[in-house]
């Protein structure tokens, strides 16, 4: 019974932290299709962002969820206006210029930050269900990206940017045409993407050993997760880290975590296999 | 005089000829060359890059104590960037187009296999300076880092005594944390003891959350833990995380090697049990004199971690095999490591074990304390006898195998 709920909560875990990773990515891939490379390297970011800002005194919550969106979001708008608004609809360009900025980046924390940071302890202790301790920040991390998610879906569904941005990104020449500037809404979404990855980052920093290159071991699993959500942004984040949450966790727990990652891989590559273009391209069609 | 073209292409020429002639003329006796190949970029530069910095320091020494043979000392480095193709490539550079006196370097056990054929076939002598799984035995080849019966032998005893019988491995998933986790599981069942699980992580992993449950399930009183590179450390900050590390003591064969440990918090590190051939805590003279000349060439002593100092060892090994032998050629620097050479250096006394090119060194038994490694106990001058039952280059000088445990 016990082992049943440990689990579950590892399973809604393992979900959740896949979300996290992949939703500011799902912004800026799904919804812009720039192919951000420097991804995970905006993550690291925002964990350095952390433990500098607690550092400094920052209650904790406050540098994760307030200091870290707003610092690499802010970067990722200098970066927008500098680099990737001059690379719009050059998908390999992009990418190139994505790959050579991630280079920067982990040159970058490696001067300022160095290879040996001392990480930021998680702020909730763990718990005991049943004979088994359970790492009581997971649950956090759960709650986060339910949150993530909901307000994801208030602000595209409920607010006038929302929609302002969903049909810039379908058609931004009628968009121009009744008065927004297309500019203007690609740099807003891509600074709002950065700060979602700015966010994953802090929020799992007291989880990872964070180290300059550390962004590596994110962005497969994030791209993975974006294509195989498909083009619906919500529910296709949500599907598809559910489907890899679950079946990595599952395979992990009963035979291996090398298992468990052959898992996760094989069901994207069946997934890809039957729904090119990603589940929401067949399922939940239309909706966000 | 006037300046014809005449005149000025046979001054030039004689001139160009002065310039050249001093190159021509130290064909004998211009600067040694020692080649190598070290991740200074890339994933594994937390290792690499303080091992660069080793190197140039024994280099920088030699070189202000006159070099070797009236000669001076000249390295010929390559960033090997992470990349284990890389470190084929480069170790043909080095011994085709560089023509280097001897090859230093190799990070993972992986880099190691990929260069060392290469080496050997183009007769260049090889020091791979790095804890690792044992076994090798290669008479071109010299090894100065622990070996898990060095390391392991003395650890996994020391840190069931702590906890218990009932032991589960966590390893890095290639050749060092396979064959290292067998070793383990060998001196557990050696001191009485069950191995009660063994899990493989591929470098990549940073998710640890079902394995922790796992090892719930499987109930073991002690977990050892030779885990690899930045993306592992996320096991032992999620270890705390849960709280495990208040109910089941961990020990492991990798943690702190690259100064790992001072990536966790106090909390999170506290109590973990390691045994290395080095600490920066050592208070030898030698090692306060090493710590001093660190602090003046880089500022602080913040990155010297074990395999800087072995790379460091490494070096000096080499160097005063050369002096010994009065030639830098391979054969003669060879048979004067194989006299049981020995050095001290900050981590203590090192002698060439004949048999195994490997070294005697000491072991020190330690506990994470504060992002310190605190000294428990030393075990001085541990041969390295897990290589010593599969290997002498004595008897079979033409031996090139790295001998695997079987269980």
């Amino acid at each position: 019974m016990d082992l049943s709920v440990v689990i579950l909560i590892e399973v809604l875990y393992a979900i959740a932290s896949l979300i996290l990773i992949s939703a500011g990515l799902a912004v800026v891939f799904g919804m812009m299709k720039v192919i951000n490379l420097a991804h995970g390297e905006f993550m690291v970011l925002g964990g350095y962002t952390t433990i500098t800002a607690v550092g400094l005194g920052v209650n904790i919550f406050v540098a994760m969820l307030i200091v870290a969106p707003i610092v690499v979001g802010l970067f990722g708008l200098i970066v927008e206006r500098l680099v990737f608004r001059h690379l719009y609809g050059r998908m390999i360009d992009t990418m190139l210029a994505s790959w050579g900025l991630s280079l920067m980046m982990i040159g970058g924390f490696k001067m300022i930050f160095g290879n040996t940071t001392t990480g930021v302890a998680g702020p909730i202790p763990g718990f005991t269900v049943g004979n088994y301790q359970v790492n009581g920040y997971n649950l956090f991390i759960i709650v986060v990206s339910v949150l993530l998610l909901l307000a994801m879906l208030a602000l595209l569904r409920g607010t006038r940017f929302g929609l302002i941005a969903r049909g810039t990104m379908q058609r931004a020449d009628m968009a121009a045409a009744m008065g927004h500037s297309p500019d203007r809404i690609y740099m807003m979404t891509f600074a709002l993407g950065s700060a979602l990855a700015g966010l994953a980052g802090a929020v799992l920093a007291p989880l990872v050993g964070l180290v300059p290159t550390a962004g590596a071991a994110f962005i497969a699993k994030a791209f993975i997760t974006v294509i195989a959500g498909g083009p619906v942004l919500v529910a296709g984040l949500a599907s598809a880290a559910g489907t890899f949450g679950l079946v990595n966790q599952v395979f992990s727990f009963l035979v291996s975590p090398v298992v468990g990652d052959v898992a996760l891989l094989v069901t994207a590559i069946v997934l890809l296999r039957l729904l090119p273009r990603g589940i929401t391209a067949r399922f939940f069609r239309g909706r966000l | 005089m006037t300046l014809n073209r005449r005149r000025f292409l046979t001054a030039s020429a004689a001139a160009t000829g002065a310039l050249a002639m001093p190159t021509w003329a130290l064909g004998q006796t211009g600067p040694i060359r020692m080649g190598t190949v070290l991740d200074v970029s890339g994933i594994f530069d937390a290792y690499g890059t303080p091992m660069d910095m080793a190197q140039r320091l024994a280099v920088a020494q030699i070189n202000a104590d006159g070099g070797l043979l009236g000669r001076e000392v000249e390295i010929v480095g390559y960033d090997t960037q992470s990349d284990m193709a890389l470190y084929t490539q480069f170790a043909q550079r080095l011994v085709r187009q560089d023509r280097v006196d001897v090859v230093q370097g190799g990070v993972l056990s992986a880099s190691r296999e990929a260069i060392r054929q290469t080496l050997r076939r183009a007769e260049t002598l090889y020091f791979y300076n790095v804890q690792y799984e044992g076994g090798v035995c290669d008479r071109n080849t010299f090894i100065n880092g622990v070996t898990p019966a060095q390391q392991a032998e003395v650890l996994v005893p020391w840190a069931m005594s702590e906890s218990g019988p009932r032991v589960y491995i966590l390893a890095a998933d290639y050749n060092y944390g396979q064959i290292t986790a067998r070793w383990i599981q060998k001196f557990v069942a050696d001191n009485g003891g069950e191995t009660v699980g063994v899990d493989f992580f591929p470098l990549d992993v940073s998710d640890f959350g079902s394995t922790i449950a796992r090892i719930q399930t499987a109930a073991p009183d002690l977990v050892v833990a030779p885990l690899v590179g930045g993306a592992h450390l996320s096991f032992f900050r999620q270890w705390a995380a849960a709280g495990m590390n208040q109910r089941i003591p961990l020990a492991s064969t990798t943690m702190g090697v690259g100064n790992e440990h001072r990536v966790l918090t106090a909390e999170e590190g506290n109590g973990i049990m390691v045994a290395y051939n080095y600490s920066q805590g050592l208070d030898t003279p030698a090692n306060n004199a090493f710590k001093e000349a660190w602090t003046a060439a880089y500022g602080d002593t913040n990155l010297i971690h074990e395999i800087a100092v072995s790379h460091y060892m490494g070096v000096q090994l080499w160097a005063e095999a050369v002096r010994r032998a009065g030639t830098v050629d391979r054969m003669p620097v060879i048979e004067a490591l194989e006299d049981n050479l020995s050095i001290e250096g900050p981590s203590g006394v090192m002698t060439i074990d004949p048999q195994t090119h490997h070294a005697i060194l000491d072991v020190h038994k330690m506990v994470f304390n504060n992002q310190e490694m605190e000294l428990v106990e030393t075990l001085p001058q541990r041969p390295p006898v897990d290589t010593q039952a599969v290997c002498d280059l004595i008897a079979n000088p033409d031996e090139n195998t790295q001998f695997e445990i079987e269980i």
